[in-house]
């Protein structure tokens, strides 16, 4: 099963975990992403989501198929916040659940990598004296 | 052509407008048009990639615009 969640509320680690909970599984994977508190040096003092939400869920739901197919992914839920965020806060939670631990992280790393290549979703950081689109520019 | 175009993140900034007609002559294909905009709005000539969607999937420079699409500019994507 997939759970796929554009939310603009705080994101659940128990909820994805309790999503992905399987008797068939040897091992559960849980990815959480968190803002962080600098970047280069620099002070981040909240960052911005913003989300093409039909595309989004359509593209994570793409990534999570393909974690069923290639790793036998027996549950997978990626959830992902949009609005502001403040330092620790968390962006993006990838639950998966597997019948061996090993896939389990590979599926796991491959979700949240091509998250970042694929999925329509912006940041922009702020700063305190300035903000940034990131990885908008070489 | 009128092409309706839908802009997020850096693209919207860019375009200063989350959503415009923008006018296409000639080739009516992803390709021109991303061509076409980065003669009117340089900015987008600098990002990292640049890309677009139809009908919520990633299109490739070859794909013929149809009057009924509406066609969403994709900058590099930073979610996570």
């Amino acid at each position: 099963m997939i759970e796929i969640k554009v939310l603009d509320t705080p994101l659940s680690e128990k909820a994805c975990i309790d999503f992905v909970a399987d008797d068939a599984a040897g091992g559960t994977t849980v990815f959480v992403g968190t803002v962080r508190n600098q970047t280069k040096g620099k002070k981040v003092v909240r960052l911005e989501f913003e989300a093409y939400v039909p595309m989004a869920e359509k593209e994570m739901r793409k990534i999570a198929e393909q974690v069923e197919r290639k790793w036998d992914a027996l549950q997978i839920a990626i959830h992902h916040r949009v609005g502001v965020l403040d330092v620790g806060e968390i962006p993006v939670i990838i639950a998966v659940a597997t019948p061996h631990r090993k896939a389990a992280f590979e599926a796991c790393e491959y979700a949240i990598d091509t998250l970042k290549e694929t999925v329509p979703i912006w940041k922009k950081e702020i700063f305190e004296d300035g903000e940034v689109w990131v990885a908008a520019h070489p | 052509m009128d092409v309706k175009l839908v802009a997020f993140g850096i693209a919207k900034e860019i375009l200063n407008a989350s959503a415009l007609d923008f006018s296409l002559n000639g080739d009516h294909n992803i390709g021109s048009l991303k061509q076409a905009l980065i003669d009117r709005y340089p900015e987008f000539e600098k990002l990292r990639s640049l890309r677009f969607a139809v009908n919520e999937d990633y299109q490739d420079d070859s794909y013929s615009i149809q009057p009924t699409d509406e066609v969403v500019i994709i900058p590099p994507v930073s979610g996570g």
